[in-house]
């Protein structure tokens, strides 16, 4: 008589398997994998951002500027009139003919990705193409390279910051508790942390309280405020130099102990800021952050060593949060919110366990029902469910899946439809019984005949699931994932599983009580 | 136990006329209250700001809205209790782009006097975002429409494959209807759930499909009526059966599983419902009206029958060197 078959072994197996894996995540051990849970059940931050590009661009040409008018001075190659165009070109224009081969050439070998156009004395210097695409492409890779320093050095647990299509940042927080926090984290984000050293245009500052925008611009200056003062500054719009130069920020304390950042300059970032302190002595020189004057002290002396300090009135938080920004680099290009879904750690537990208990319900009405209805039969069915259950939880704990409160629905919706198997297979086998076929037989063919039934509505079921999969975002993602998995998992616990085990249990089913082993009205044995 | 245990076919086709008839006039009301009352869109396809709060105690709605309206800006706000008397939800069309004052934060700042209260969800969501994820909804939604129809066709027959996908769009309708009808925000969840409707109205369809292909194969009455009649009997304990277990199960997550999947298991009971009938009383007799020829399905079966039986004959030959 045939006991054990290759179906219940590998029932059993799927079984193993199920409750193996699934241990780390319903044990919260820290041993294995485990699935993750979403933000919507675990509490965090979820936003997709979007970049404004053309800054970036704009920036490019600014620190170009800077370039042109610092290779110039140091070649003693004398020039007038730089200025930038539209944030897209800067132009100049040389005083000595001798000089223009000897600018081309150095232009040339110096910055890359430009295009020189000369008329006469005349210069305009463009970006190509490719290096402003170069630089879009760059601004984003750079802001998500950014965001994810900036988070992972803020402290809080496996912040993921991904690049969604073209254009579009990902950035999720989980762990996040008040929503003042996640103020600062958004704020820490959002800084572009664009740092500049800028000279004071001395000639001209006594004048700036009646002077505009656009008169300012006519000298090649920018007006700024103090970012506590508001007290005005006319500035030169060229920077000396800016962040990019920085290699390291620190948060210090001045002599009255109030926070301050300290950062440090690189090599060619030391040199010109000594060159500039040395020649412009007694004269003032900005620290502007992000367009807001933090300082302007007298230069006393030349200052050597590269090292800076920004004094403000900061709270310690604040000075902590900026000195991350800084050291992570300045947004080549300012990020904006698409879209933003934040949920307290409160509603997420609130939600795990209505759901659970949601699930728990369901799942004990379901098996009560099989068991009244199918007798043994739905017992069996029963134990197509559990491993069924342990199959969903191990395969989303191995691939590291996230739950999210959808995808708990898609488990509890899979819990009613993964009976449906044998629903449909018990009811064959009913039938054949009820044409007084024997069990052995009846279950083969009951078996046979459900198959192509339950595999059809299965494999639609399943092109919905991927469509949804494909096309869904977030949480929905989740419940088409959990759906899916479900719906294989119950071809094998539910089809084979089931099949194996009434295979194996055959010699003990007794033909005289099939009320008790499939829930039917004996006509007596025959 | 047993429930359905029939000697003779239900005469079901006999009774498809009214249910033709019942079916249309739910359809026409549907398509009526989504034309005439329209979708209330919510934030993840319109845009705009939803903010939950959660206060010790009653919230004091009255309070809030007052706290609201201060400011101009959220002219056109709604205030409402969301599950319990503790908690409200207010949505505003408005969405800010800033990273950091944005309109979260504004409303705390609003509601600092109303009492001792805990902001629990934020969902911002921007207008461009919003008609982004309505395209990719409807495409999702094409998309699986086709696909079904496909595979209908392939495992089944044309007719088999418009019957099922009518029989679905029937479900879908009505679902759509009665989220009009109850006021229902539409929310990416909502799709999720219509998606999850049309799966499973098909999968209905498609077992009592199944027991008709295989009616056609082995009865030997060809009056198609007939064999739906005795087809859709046998299936009914299971279809029975089965969309109890789900409803059951989408019952309970519509008592316990909480306000914010309120809208999803609604949806999803409204759909079991009308996904049970349709499958029953309104698939089959579109195979009974496409004109769907018994005859015309034996003939072209036994054609494939004799054509797989010639090339095993003719691969046995091939392997035995006479060919």
């Amino acid at each position: 008589m045939k006991t054990l078959n290759y179906r219940v072994v590998l029932f059993a197996f799927a079984l193993i398997f199920g409750v193996v894996f699934s241990m780390p995540t319903l044990t919260q051990s820290d041993n294995g994998k485990k699935i993750t849970l979403g933000l919507d059940l675990q509490g965090g931050l979820h936003m997709l951002l979007g970049i404004k590009s053309e800054v970036a661009i704009e920036s490019r040409i600014k620190s170009i500027a800077a370039s042109v008018k610092y290779i110039f001075e140091d070649e003693d190659i004398y020039f007038d009139e730089l200025r930038m165009i539209d944030g897209e070109k800067v132009s100049f224009e040389l005083i000595d003919k001798d000089d223009i081969k000897k600018a081309k050439a150095l232009l040339k070998k110096e910055i890359e990705g430009t295009v020189l156009n000369q008329d006469g004395m005349k210069f305009i210097l463009m970006m190509t193409a490719e290096e402003m695409l170069r630089t879009e492409q760059n601004a984003i890779q750079q802001a998500v390279d950014t965001i994810r320093n900036r988070l992972n050095e803020f402290g809080l647990a496996e912040p993921t910051v991904a690049k969604q299509g073209d254009d579009k940042i990902l950035v999720e927080v989980p762990g996040i508790k008040t929503q003042e926090e996640e103020q600062r984290v958004r704020e820490l984000i959002a800084r572009a942390a664009h740092l500049q050293l800028m000279a004071v245009d001395e000639e001209r500052i006594a004048r700036v309280s009646t002077m505009g925008d656009a008169e300012a611009k006519s000298f090649a200056d920018v007006i700024l405020k103090d970012v506590n003062t508001e007290e005005r500054y006319l500035l030169r719009a060229i920077p000396v130099l800016d962040g990019s130069m920085l290699t390291d920020a620190k948060v210090g304390f001045d002599q009255d102990n109030r926070p301050v950042i300290n950062f440090t300059l690189n090599g060619q970032g030391a040199n010109i800021f000594g060159d500039f302190t040395g020649k412009y002595i007694g004269k003032r020189m900005a620290v502007v952050l992000d367009n807001q004057v933090y300082s302007a002290p007298n230069i006393r002396e030349r200052i050597g060593g590269g090292r800076v300090q920004i004094s403000g009135s900061f709270t310690l938080a604040e000075a902590h949060d900026l000195a991350i920004a800084l050291r992570s680099g300045a947004l080549l290009a300012p990020v904006y919110v698409m879209e933003k879904r934040s949920v307290g750690p409160s509603l997420g537990a609130d939600s795990i366990a209505s759901s659970s208990l949601a699930l728990a319900l369901g799942f004990i009405l379901v098996v009560v029902f099989m068991i009244i209805y199918y007798g043994m039969a739905g017992v069996v069915a029963n134990m197509a469910l559990i491993g069924n259950l342990f199959l969903i939880l191990a395969v989303m704990s191995l691939f590291g899946a996230t739950l999210t409160l959808p995808g708990m629905a898609g488990i509890v919706l899979t819990v009613g439809m993964a009976v449906d198997a044998n629903v449909i297979i018990n009811e064959r086998i009913r039938e054949l019984l009820y044409q007084n076929k024997s069990v052995g037989k009846s279950i083969e063919d009951g078996y046979k005949n459900a198959f192509t039934a339950i595999w059809d509505a299965n494999v639609t079921t399943l092109i919905a699931a991927t469509v949804l999969y494909v096309y869904g975002t977030g949480a929905i993602k989740g419940f088409a994932l959990t759906m899916s998995i479900g719906i294989l998992a119950s071809m094998l616990t539910a089809i084979v599983g089931t099949h194996g085990i009434y295979q194996w249990i055959l010699p003990k089913i007794d033909k005289n009580k099939l009320g008790f082993w499939f829930g039917i009205k004996t006509e007596g044995s025959k | 136990m047993e429930v359905f245990k029939y000697k003779k076919p239900l005469s079901l086709m006999s009774l498809s006329k009214r249910f033709g008839l019942l079916s249309v006039i739910v359809l026409v009301l549907a398509l009526g209250l989504i034309v005439v009352k329209g979708f209330n869109y919510g934030i993840d396809f319109a845009g705009g700001t939803l903010i939950q709060v959660q206060y010790k105690g009653k919230a004091p709605i009255k309070k809030v809205r007052e706290a609201i309206k201060t400011d101009k800006a959220y002219d056109g706000a709604t205030v409402t209790f969301f599950g319990s008397e503790n908690e409200v939800v207010i949505k505003t069309k408005m969405s800010s782009k800033s990273l950091g004052e944005d309109i979260g934060d504004k409303v705390r700042a609003l509601l600092k006097n109303t009492g001792s209260f805990e902001v629990r969800r934020v969902d911002m969501v921007g207008a461009k975002v919003g008609s982004e994820l309505r395209e990719q909804g409807l495409m999702a939604m094409f998309l699986a429409i086709i696909g079904i129809l496909l595979y209908v066709s392939f495992r089944f027959e044309w007719r088999f494959a418009i019957a099922s996908v009518l029989a679905l769009m029937h479900d879908v309708t009505i679902a759509m209807g009665m989220i009009v009808l109850f006021s229902i925000e539409v929310n990416l969840d909502i799709l999720a759930a219509l998606l999850t409707i049309l799966g499973y109205s098909l999968n209905d369809t498609i077992i009592v499909f199944d027991r008709i292909r295989e009616g056609i194969r082995t009865i030997k009455n060809p009056d198609l009526s007939a064999i739906i009649n005795e087809s859709v009997t046998r299936t009914l304990s299971r279809t029975t059966l089965t969309s109890l277990t789900t409803f059951f199960v989408v019952l309970t997550l519509f008592l316990f599983g909480g306000e914010i999947i309120h809208g999803f298991s609604f949806t999803l009971l409204v759909g079991v419902i009308v996904g049970t009938y349709s499958s029953i009383f309104v698939a089959s007799p579109i195979l009974l009206w496409l004109g769907f020829s018994v005859s015309g399905f034996r003939l072209k079966e036994a054609e494939k029958l004799k054509r797989e039986k010639e090339k095993d004959k003719m691969r046995a030959m091939y392997e035995n060197g006479t060919l």
